[in-house]
C-alpha cells in the first residue's frame, strides 16, 4: 500500500494536530457560554415565577372568624341601627369569649378591633338593619380576620420579632392564638379576592373589579384593532399598488410598532381626554388607547400570514373567474384566518399586561367596585398591581402577588390558546 | 485490503482500481436520514490523482455519498451512517479521526459557489489562519498567491485581493472556492455539481481547472451533466435510487455500459 | 340612547332594502340569476351600502362629537353677568350648565345675581341646542337613508354592474383602514409636537435640553415656573442612558449568546423546549418585572452591597464600606439588571432570525473547510450577520429608552447626573409618569413638560427605529 503521503501534506497534517487541543477547548468553551446565557435566561425566568407564586399563593389564602355576637339593645338603638358601633360591639363580645376584661378607656376593644376586619362589624350592620327584630338576640356572623393578624397565620409577622418593629404587639398575638385555639378561625380559600373589588383594608381587596375592567377594555381593543388591522393589512398586501404612498404607509406602520407605549399614553391624553373628551380612566378610553397601539403588530402578523399564502391559490381563484375580492375573501383570508387569529390573540395579550399608557390616561385611580358600563371610572389588572405595589401596608404585596398569578393565568391562557391554533392549523405548502 | 476484498464487489462493477492506487475505499455504505434510507450498500473505490465523476439522476444518492466522504453528514440533524469508508487505509468514521483533521484533508466545493463575505485574501486565507498553517504574514500571502494562481484566478484579482469576494462573477466565485479549499492543501477535493450554476463559458473554465488539478489531487465530482462527466473523469460511477449500479473506466461507462438502467440514463431515456 | 335606536333602525331598514333590490334584480331576469351581470346579492349589498353608510356616519358623528359641538355654540355668545370671571370660573360655569341640563349634579360654585340668571338661561339653552343637533342629525339620517334608496334602488338592471360597485365600497374601506396607521403618527406627532410647542413658549428649549437641573416640583409656584435650571432634563437623559447601558450589557451577551446556542447548537428538541419558555419570558408583562424588580432584586441587591460595605468598614477601603452600607434598594443597577432581563427574549429571538438568514452555504463551506463550530460561527456567521445584529441591538436600545414600568416602579425620583449604577436616578419615562399622574391642570408647564419629554423620547426611539429597520432591510436584500 502507498499508504505514505507526500511528505508536505504530512507536515501540513501535524501542524493541524498540534492546535487541535486548544481550538476543541475554545469550542468546548464558546459552547459553554451559549448553554450559560440559556440556562441564565430560564434561571430567571424560574425564580421570577417561583418567587412570584411564593409571595403570592398565602392570598388564597383566607382566614376567617365566626362569631356568634349578642345583639345587645342597650348599644344598638332600635331607631338608629346605622348609628350603633357595631365594630366595637363586635370586639368586645370577642374579648368577653377569651375572658379578657376590659378597661374604662377601651385600649383593649380598640387593639381587638385592629385585628378584626370590620367587614364583620358591616354585614351584621346589613343583617340588623334588614330585620330589626335581630336586637336582643344573638346572631352569628363570618368575616375575614384583617390582614395583619392573617399575615400572623400564614407565618409573616413573627413572634420572634421585637414587639416594637411589628405591627401586631404581644398580647394581640396571644389573642389570636387563642382565637384559633378555640375554634373560632377557620381557614379556607379565599374566595373574596377573586369576588371582590378593590378596598382600602387589604384583607377585603379583591381583583373582581380589575379583571371586569380589563375585559372590557380588551373587548373595545379587539373589536378596534382586530379588523381595522386585518382590512388595513389586507390592503396591503393583496390590493395597494406599490408606490409611494404604500411605501410611507408601511414604513409607518413598522416604526409605529416600536414606539414606546407610554407616548400612546400622552397620545390619548391630548387627543382623546382633552380634545374629543372621551371619560378618563374609561375601559373606552384604555381601549381606544391600546388599540392604536395593538394596531401595528396586528397589520404585521396580518400580513406575513396573508405572505404565508401561497400565490397559486390566488392565480387558482383568479382563473375560474372570481374578480380580486372575491379570491381575497373567499379563498386568501379564510386559509390566512388561523396566523391572523394567533397574531390577534397575541397581541391582545400584549395589550392586557400593559400598564404605562393607562397611567397617562388616569386609570390609577382608586376604584372600589365594577366599571358602571364603558364610560365609567374603571380599573384593570395590571394597573391593580402597580397601585397595590405602591401601598404601604404589608399585606397588599402578598396581594400585589396574587393579582398578578391572576393577571399571568390570563395571559398564559391566552398564549396558550394562540400555540393551540397554531398547532392545529398550521399548514405546509 | 486484499485483493479479496476488491473481488467481492457487485459484479456490475467494472474495472477495479488496482490496490496500490486506492485512494478511497467505501464498503457498504449505508445512509439515513431520519427514517429514510438514503443510500444502499454502496461500495466503491476511487483512485488517486485522478477524476472520478458520480452521475445518476437527482435524488440518486450520489451527493449524499460525496457527504459521507469528509463527513459532512454530521451537521445534518437526524443523518445516520453505516458502513466503512477508508482515506488511504484509515477509516474516516473512526473514533480517532477528527472530522476537523478529515476535512482540512478533504476538501470540498459546493453546487453554488459560497465565498465568504470577506475579501478574497481573507476568503483564500481562511483555512491557513483556522488551521494554524502559516505562521507569518510573507507564508500567508505565499499560500494565498499559489493557491489563487493554481485556480486560475491570480491574473485577474491580483490587483483587487481586499475586495469582497461576493463582488466576482459565479464562475470567479467558484473558481475562489477552489483556491480556498486547495489552500490548505488536501489530498481529496470533492466537488457537489461544481457547475450547475455556471453559464458554458465559465463551466468551461472550471472544467480546464479540474483537469489541471487531477495531476496533484484526488478529486471526486458530482454532476448532472454526462458530457462534463465523459470529458473531466477518468473513471463514472453511476447511482440508481440510492444505490450504486455500475462504476468502471468513464469510457467503458460511456461506450459499452453493462447494465440497462446505466445504457437508460446516457442515452437521455430517464433523469 | 336614542343614537343606538336609530342605529338599530338603520340596520332594519338597510337589511329591507337589500332584500327589496336583490328581489328587484332577480325579478327583472325572471328569477334567473345567469342572467345577472353580478351575483343577485351584490344588488341588495349596494342598495344597501348606500342607504346605510352616509345615515350612520351621521349618527355617529352627531354621537361622538355633538358634546363638543354644543359646548361650542353654547360659548359662542357670551352674556355680560360673566365678564367677572376668569377663565377657569367660565369653564366651572359652562361644565355646570351642561351639566345642570342633562340633570346632573353641578359643582359645588354659587352664582348670584345676574350670573344665576345667566346660569338659568345657559341651561335652557344647553337644551335648546341638544336637541337641534339630536334631531337635527336624526333627520339628516333619515334623509340620508331615503336618498340613497331614491339614487341606488332605480338603478338596478340586470346589466347593471353591482359587484364593481360594492368593490368600491370595499377598496373605500380598506383605504380607510391602512389610513388609520398613519392618522395615528399625525396624532402622535401633532400632539407631542403642539403641546411640546406651549411648553417651549415658557422654558426655552436650550434650558430643557442642556439644563443640569431638574426639579419640577419649584414650578407648582405660578411667579416661578419659568425660572432657569427648574426643568433641564439633562440628568433624566443621563439616567436614562445608564440605565439602558446597565441592561443591554445584561441583554446583549446573555441574547446574542443564546441565540447562537440555539440556532447553531441546540438539537430540534431542545429549540422546540426553549423558545416558548423564552416567548414566556417575553410575554411577562413589564409591571410584574417592576414587582420583582421592587420587592425582590432591590432588597437582594442591598443587602448584598451592605454585606460588602459592612465587611471593608475599618478596611483600608473604609470610605467605599461606608458607601456600600448605605446603599438603598432603588439603584440604577437594579432596574437597569432586571431591564436586561426582561430584554434577553427580545434579543435573541431577533438574533436568532437574523442567524438564520444567513445562507446555510458559508456554514457547510467554513465546516467542510475543517472549522469547529464555534470557528464558523465566530470567523463567518457572526461577520455576515453582523449588520442585522446591530439592528436587533438598536431596536433593544430603543425599547430599553422607552420602558417605563420597571423605572417607575424601581428606579428613584431623584434627578441626579450620576454614572454610578448604585445611586438612584431617574428616568425620562419615571418622569412623565410622575409628571401626569396625580391631579395637575392640563396647562400648567409642569404637565406640558411631560409632553417636552415624550417627544424628545419619540424622536429618539424613531431614530434608532429607522436606522435599525434599514440596517435590517439592506441586510435582508443580500441573502434574498
Amino acid at each position: 500500500m502507498t499508504d505514505a503521503p507526500m511528505s508536505t501534506s504530512a507536515t501540513l497534517r501535524q501542524t493541524v494536530e498540534a492546535r487541535l487541543k486548544v481550538r476543541h477547548a475554545q469550542e468546548r468553551r464558546f459552547r459553554a457560554y451559549g448553554l450559560a446565557a440559556i440556562f441564565v435566561a430560564l434561571a430567571f425566568l424560574t425564580v421570577l415565577l417561583g418567587r412570584i407564586v411564593s409571595q403570592g399563593y398565602t392570598t388564597f389564602l383566607e382566614y376567617s372568624l365566626t362569631v356568634p355576637v349578642y345583639v345587645d339593645p342597650a348599644r344598638v338603638d332600635r331607631t338608629d341601627i346605622s348609628g350603633a358601633n357595631f365594630d366595637l360591639l363586635i370586639a368586645d363580645q370577642v374579648l368577653g369569649r377569651l375572658g379578657i376584661k376590659d378597661d374604662d378607656f377601651g385600649t383593649q376593644s380598640s387593639k381587638m378591633m385592629d385585628i378584626l376586619s370590620n367587614d364583620l362589624g358591616f354585614q351584621l350592620l346589613q343583617k340588623v338593619k334588614a330585620n330589626p327584630s335581630l336586637i336582643g338576640k344573638t346572631v352569628s356572623v363570618t368575616g375575614p380576620v384583617r390582614a395583619d393578624g392573617a399575615l400572623y397565620y400564614k407565618g409573616e409577622i413573627k413572634k420572634s420579632t421585637p414587639e416594637d418593629e411589628r405591627k401586631l404587639d404581644n398580647t394581640q398575638l396571644q389573642w389570636l392564638d387563642k382565637m384559633k385555639s378555640m375554634g373560632m378561625v377557620s381557614s379556607g380559600f379565599n374566595t373574596g379576592f377573586l369576588t371582590k373589588s378593590d378596598s382600602t383594608e387589604p384583607e377585603q381587596a379583591g381583583v373582581w373589579g380589575a379583571i371586569v375592567g380589563s375585559t372590557m377594555m380588551l373587548i373595545v381593543t379587539a373589536l378596534l384593532a382586530v379588523p381595522i388591522g386585518v382590512l388595513a393589512a389586507t390592503y396591503l398586501e393583496e390590493f395597494a399598488a406599490k408606490n409611494r404612498w404604500t411605501d410611507i404607509i408601511e414604513v409607518n406602520i413598522n416604526n409605529l410598532a416600536a414606539v414606546p407605549s407610554i407616548v400612546y399614553g400622552l397620545l390619548g391624553l391630548a387627543v382623546f381626554i382633552n380634545w374629543l373628551h372621551v371619560p378618563r380612566s374609561s375601559p373606552l378610553l384604555g381601549g381606544l388607547v391600546l388599540a392604536l397601539m395593538a394596531l401595528p403588530t396586528v397589520i404585521i402578523a396580518t400580513r406575513s400570514a396573508l405572505k404565508a399564502v401561497p400565490p397559486s391559490i390566488r392565480e387558482a381563484a383568479l382563473g375560474v373567474g372570481a374578480s380580486k375580492t372575491q379570491t381575497v375573501f373567499h379563498h386568501v383570508l379564510p386559509l390566512a384566518m388561523p396566523g391572523v387569529m394567533t397574531g390577534a390573540i397575541l397581541s391582545m395579550a400584549h395589550a392586557l399586561g400593559e400598564t404605562a399608557p393607562l397611567l397617562m390616561i388616569g386609570m390609577v385611580s382608586f376604584v372600589p367596585g365594577v366599571p358602571e358600563g364603558f364610560t365609567g371610572a374603571a380599573t384593570v389588572l395590571p394597573v391593580q398591581v402597580f397601585i397595590w405595589e405602591n401601598a404601604s401596608e404589608r399585606a397588599f404585596h402578598e396581594r400585589t402577588a396574587g393579582a398578578i398569578m391572576v393577571l399571568l393565568v390570563f395571559m398564559i391562557v391566552m398564549n396558550l390558546a394562540a400555540i393551540l391554533l397554531r398547532r392545529r392549523f398550521e399548514r405546509r405548502w | 485490503m486484499t485483493q479479496n476484498r476488491d473481488e467481492a464487489l457487485d459484479p456490475v462493477v467494472g474495472t477495479a482500481v488496482p490496490g496500490d492506487q486506492i485512494k478511497i475505499r467505501a464498503r457498504d455504505i449505508n445512509v439515513f436520514y431520519g427514517a429514510k434510507q438514503a443510500l444502499f450498500d454502496v461500495s466503491l473505490d476511487v483512485a488517486e490523482k485522478s477524476v472520478t465523476a458520480l452521475i445518476g439522476p437527482s435524488g440518486c444518492g450520489k451527493s449524499t455519498f460525496l457527504r459521507c466522504i469528509n463527513r459532512m453528514n454530521d451537521t445534518i440533524a437526524g443523518a445516520r451512517v453505516q458502513g466503512r469508508i477508508e482515506l488511504d487505509g484509515e477509516d474516516v468514521n473512526d473514533r480517532g479521526i477528527d472530522p476537523v483533521v478529515l476535512r482540512a484533508r478533504v476538501g470540498m466545493v459546493f453546487q453554488k459557489p459560497n465565498p465568504f463575505p470577506k475579501t478574497i485574501y481573507e476568503n483564500v486565507a481562511y483555512g491557513p489562519r483556522i488551521h494554524g498553517i502559516a505562521t507569518t504574514k510573507a507564508e500567508l500571502d505565499a499560500i494565498v498567491e499559489k493557491s489563487l494562481k493554481r485556480a486560475g484566478l491570480w491574473a485577474e484579482v491580483s490587483d483587487r485581493l481586499q475586495q469582497p469576494g461576493t463582488g466576482l462573477s459565479g464562475g470567479q466565485q467558484q473558481r475562489l472556492v477552489i483556491a480556498r479549499a486547495i489552500a490548505v492543501s488536501p489530498e481529496v477535493i470533492l466537488m457537489d455539481e461544481p457547475c450547475s450554476a455556471l453559464d458554458p463559458i465559465a463551466t468551461a473554465r472550471i472544467e480546464e481547472l479540474i483537469d489541471e488539478l487531477r495531476n496533484q489531487y484526488c478529486i471526486v465530482i458530482v454532476t448532472h451533466s454526462m458530457a462534463q462527466a465523459a470529458r473531466v473523469s477518468q473513471r463514472t460511477a453511476f447511482f440508481h435510487m440510492g444505490k450504486l449500479v455500475e462504476a468502471g473506466d468513464t469510457g467503458d461507462i460511456f461506450t459499452n455500459p453493462r447494465d440497462s438502467r446505466t445504457q437508460d440514463y446516457i442515452t437521455g431515456r430517464f433523469g | 340612547m336614542l343614537t343606538w335606536v336609530a342605529l338599530l333602525a338603520l340596520a332594519l331598514f338597510s337589511g329591507a332594502t337589500f332584500f327589496a333590490a336583490r328581489g328587484k334584480a332577480l325579478a327583472a331576469v325572471g328569477g334567473r340569476p345567469i342572467g345577472l351581470h353580478s351575483l343577485p346579492g351584490y344588488y341588495g349589498g349596494y342598495v344597501a351600502l348606500w342607504v346605510a353608510v352616509p345615515a350612520a356616519l351621521i349618527l355617529l358623528l352627531a354621537a361622538g362629537f355633538g358634546g363638543s359641538l354644543e359646548a361650542g355654540l353654547l360659548r359662542s355668545s357670551e352674556s355680560s353677568a360673566l365678564q367677572a370671571l376668569d377663565a377657569q370660573q367660565r369653564d366651572v360655569f359652562y361644565n355646570d350648565a351642561v351639566t345642570l341640563s342633562q340633570g346632573g349634579q353641578p359643582s359645588e360654585t354659587v352664582y348670584e345675581g345676574p350670573q344665576k340668571q345667566a346660569l338659568a338661561d345657559a341651561v335652557s339653552k344647553a337644551k335648546h341646542l341638544r336637541s337641534q343637533i339630536t334631531y337635527g342629525a336624526l333627520a339628516a339620517a333619515i334623509a340620508l337613508a331615503l336618498a340613497g334608496v331614491a339614487f341606488a334602488y332605480p338603478k338596478i338592471r340586470p346589466d347593471f354592474r353591482a359587484r364593481n360597485q360594492v368593490e368600491t365600497w370595499i377598496a373605500g374601506l380598506f383605504i380607510l383602514c391602512s389610513v388609520t396607521a398613519v392618522l395615528t403618527t399625525i396624532g402622535i406627532v401633532g400632539s407631542l409636537v403642539w403641546e411640546s410647542w406651549r411648553f417651549f413658549q415658557s422654558v426655552s428649549p436650550v434650558d430643557f435640553l442642556f439644563g443640569m437641573e431638574w426639579n419640577p416640583q419649584i414650578a407648582m409656584r405660578s411667579d416661578q415656573y419659568a425660572s432657569s435650571g427648574a426643568f433641564g432634563a439633562v440628568p433624566l437623559f443621563i439616567g436614562t442612558f445608564l440605565i439602558m447601558i446597565i441592561a443591554m450589557m445584561v441583554a446583549a451577551p446573555v441574547g446574542l449568546f443564546s441565540a447562537i446556542y440555539l440556532s447553531e447548537y441546540a438539537s430540534p428538541l431542545a429549540r422546540s423546549v426553549v423558545k416558548p419558555l423564552l416567548e414566556i419570558l417575553a410575554g411577562v408583562p413589564t409591571v410584574v418585572y417592576g414587582f420583582f424588580a421592587a420587592l425582590t432584586v432591590g432588597p437582594l441587591f442591598r443587602e448584598f452591597f451592605n454585606g460588602i460595605g459592612g465587611l471593608l468598614i475599618g478596611s483600608g477601603l473604609d470610605g467605599l464600606g461606608q458607601y456600600l452600607s448605605q446603599v438603598q434598594n432603588q439603584m440604577a443597577l437594579v432596574a437597569g439588571a432586571v431591564m436586561g432581563v426582561m430584554l434577553i427574549p427580545f434579543v435573541s429571538s431577533l438574533s436568532d432570525d437574523i442567524i438564520n438568514a444567513v445562507p446555510q452555504s458559508l456554514r457547510d463551506g467554513s465546516l467542510a473547510m475543517g472549522a469547529t463550530r464555534s470557528e464558523t460561527v465566530k470567523k463567518v456567521v457572526l461577520p455576515a450577520a453582523l449588520p442585522g445584529i446591530m439592528a436587533a441591538l438598536l431596536l433593544a436600545v430603543s425599547r430599553a429608552v422607552g420602558e417605563t414600568m420597571i423605572v417607575t416602579m424601581a428606579a428613584g425620583l431623584q434627578a441626579k447626573a450620576t454614572i454610578n449604577p448604585l445611586d438612584t436616578v431617574t428616568t425620562v419615562t419615571v418622569q412623565i409618569v410622575t409628571l401626569l399622574t396625580g391631579d395637575q391642570e392640563f396647562d400648567s408647564p409642569k404637565t406640558l413638560a411631560a409632553f417636552g419629554l415624550g417627544l424628545t423620547l419619540f424622536l429618539v426611539t424613531l431614530i434608532l427605529n429607522i436606522i435599525a429597520l434599514r440596517i435590517v432591510q439592506k441586510y435582508r436584500e443580500q441573502y434574498d
